[in-house]
């Protein structure tokens, strides 16, 4: 069984205090620790465990600056056999659409079962990628995966709905299915994993080794165009209560007291 | 501007929130652009529903046809694909949820159309449409255009725009679209309901939601002994879940559930939409955070700017202290 799993490098801003770039058109990386996207990981390691199960091979790609290099050697240190990253500044700053042709020339050109990708990146937020490159590769998908079970040729997935409501659906093999968070426990990447991926290598593929042109990669190939990065707009929000911790539960307290639940 | 088109979504015979809310601002889109919305309706038996729809569409687009009984975006997409290539519609609104995250981008490479999604607002700027939509956890807002396409897809965050009830009386028109079979590269297996568990986290007049910010199992105590003090439920954020720190029933969000209790107090919780909204309507939602930018200050009424690991021990004592 190959499987190829995409991977993406994301900063860590849920505790960070985001900062717009000059350019309006990205924010500043400085200072954010980056890490391998959330559900990315879960996706990883469901190829992993497929792979112990029933004796497979791993990929993991990622489009993406050197630094990406990072998340790739980490999912070979866990276990992945191959890593590529598409390295091509031409490549960058793509949309959607674009990220997703460049994997799928990337893919295509593979033998491959099954592509696993997470279902969003908590970056972008797009929740666009899998499905594109599935309908690019022309094959099925399924998103939002919460449960997963190989069969012959094919796969069964439950697709967690609104509510948590499950649907289940079965596939041909190959497939896309992009993973939710919560489907298995990701493992973590052992010393000697990490030593030894260190040392193993990282294929890259430029634009032209994928044979796309100018036209089709990077911000020229996508479809939607960024035009510009503001800060939300500061709503109402809530009234804080400000102080020390002490301070504040004291005027919070009293504000639980008055409407009856202190 | 020529059509805007809203994809009705559907479960169980009944319509989604997300498709009022959707039609009324394809509304204020069509108004703008001199256009019509046209709703767009696929179903199995599904006639009262497309009466429904009659009140905010100037149009209600109806495939009423069995290959419909169930979703399946393999089903959905060539039928949904071959209106629009008879329509051209200027932009075409799918929902940003499950079913709408499984069809819209296939959809847009079938059409070879651009698609934006997770909008939180869409509007016409003189002959563009301008998407917006959040990024980086909800701290940042993104505007996305168009280029020159002639069809624009878009995916709109449920709750996004407040629904308003129309009067419109719009024409109910059954198409006669070519639906295929379901394809045998998916086929859909059946729905399983969540697991029922012991505690009714949707039944308690006081929830205390922990997030990813509690960071240690072993703080769970300090927050079940606040609760016990309030006599409220502990409930959570989705990635608690996911450390399998509490079970799936505590979860509260889009792919848990929805809570509507006299308090809310979040706790380490950034308030992402999906979170939110599982809890937005609550009568009283008190916030603890470390990051004053955290979005869940915009949903709550109350906020304490703080470690939660020395707000909540402060809290819990001064309630003890004024009940004393
Ligand atoms: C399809 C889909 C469905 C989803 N459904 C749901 C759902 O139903 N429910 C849900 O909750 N999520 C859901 N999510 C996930 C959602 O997008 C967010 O990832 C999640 O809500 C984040 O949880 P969090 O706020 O606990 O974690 P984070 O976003 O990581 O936030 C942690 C917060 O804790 C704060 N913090 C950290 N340390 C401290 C401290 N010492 N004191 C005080 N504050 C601190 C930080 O400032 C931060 O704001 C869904 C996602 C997808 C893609």
């Amino acid at each position: 069984m190959k499987i190829v799993v995409c991977v993406k490098q994301v900063p860590d801003t849920a505790e960070a205090d985001v900062k717009l770039g000059s350019d309006g058109r990205g924010i500043e990386m400085e200072g954010l620790p980056l890490q391998i996207n959330e559900s990315d990981n879960y996706a990883l390691e469901e190829s992993l465990l497929i792979k112990e199960d029933r004796d497979g091979e791993v990929t993991v790609i990622t489009l993406g600056p050197e630094s990406a290099d990072e998340v790739l050697r980490m999912s070979m240190a866990k276990g992945a056999d191959e890593a590529v990253r598409l390295a091509d500044p031409a490549l960058e700053g793509g949309d959607a659409w674009a990220v997703a042709l460049a994997l799928a020339k990337a893919i295509g050109g593979m033998e491959y079962d099954l592509v696993l990708t997470g279902c969003m990146a908590s970056d972008d937020g797009m929740t666009q990628v899998g499905v594109t490159l599935a309908e690019m590769l022309g094959v099925p998908h399924a998103t939002y995966v919460t449960e997963m079970e190989i069969g012959d040729g094919s796969v069964t997935v439950g697709r967690e709905l609104e509510g948590g409501l499950v649907e289940r659906v079965e596939m041909s093999l190959p497939a896309v299915v992009t993973i939710q968070t919560g489907i298995n426990e990701p493992r973590y990447a052992s010393i000697m994993g990490i030593a030894k991926a260190a040392k193993r290598e990282i294929h890259t593929k430029s634009a032209a080794d994928l044979c796309l042109d100018a036209g089709e990669a990077g911000e020229a190939g996508s479809r939607t165009k960024l035009l510009k990065l503001d800060y939300p707009p500061a709503g109402e929000g809530a009234e804080i209560l400000d102080g020390t911790p002490s301070e504040a539960s004291a005027k919070l307290a009293n504000v639980l007291k008055e409407k009856g639940f202190a | 501007m020529n059509d805007v088109l809203v994809l009705a979504e559907h479960l169980n015979g009944e319509l989604k929130d997300v498709t009022f809310e959707m039609l009324t601002h394809a509304r204020v889109l069509a108004d703008a652009g001199g256009a019509k919305v046209a709703a767009v309706l696929f179903g199995s038996g599904v006639g009262d529903l497309a009466e429904k729809l009659t009140a905010e569409a100037d149009e209600v687009l109806v495939r009423d046809h069995d290959g419909f009984a169930n979703y399946n975006s393999a089903v959905y997409q060539p039928v949904l694909a071959d209106v629009i290539r008879g329509r051209e519609p200027s932009v075409v609104m799918i929902g940003h949820t499950a079913f709408g995250v499984d069809l819209a981008p296939s959809l847009s490479v079938a059409l070879d159309a651009p698609l934006a999604t997770d909008l939180i607002d869409l509007a016409v700027e003189g002959t563009d449409l301008v998407a917006t939509r959040q990024t980086h956890g909800g701290k940042v807002n993104e505007r996305v255009g168009f280029g020159d396409a002639a069809v624009r897809l878009v995916t709109v965050r449920p709750a996004a725009f407040a629904p308003q009830a129309g009067s419109r009386g719009g024409s109910v028109i059954a198409l006669d679209t070519d639906v295929p079979q379901e394809p045998a590269f998916r086929r859909f297996v059946e729905y399983v309901e969540a697991a029922a568990g012991d505690v009714d986290i949707t039944k308690s007049d006081v929830v205390i939601a922990i997030g990813r910010g509690i960071k240690e199992e072993e703080n769970l105590a300090m927050i079940n002994e606040f609760a016990e003090l309030l006599g409220g439920v502990v409930a959570c954020s989705r990635p608690v879940v996911d450390a399998g720190w509490l079970p799936k029933d505590r979860q509260v969000g889009s792919s848990g559930k929805t809570v509507k209790p006299k308090l809310y107090v979040a706790i380490g919780v950034s308030g992402q939409f999906q979170h939110v909204a599982g809890m937005k309507s609550a009568e009283t939602i008190v916030a603890i955070n470390k990051d004053p930018k955290a979005p869940i200050f915009q949903a709550a009424h109350f906020g304490i700017v703080g470690d939660l690991m020395k707000v909540v021990p402060a809290l819990t004592e001064k309630i003890t202290e004024l009940r004393a």
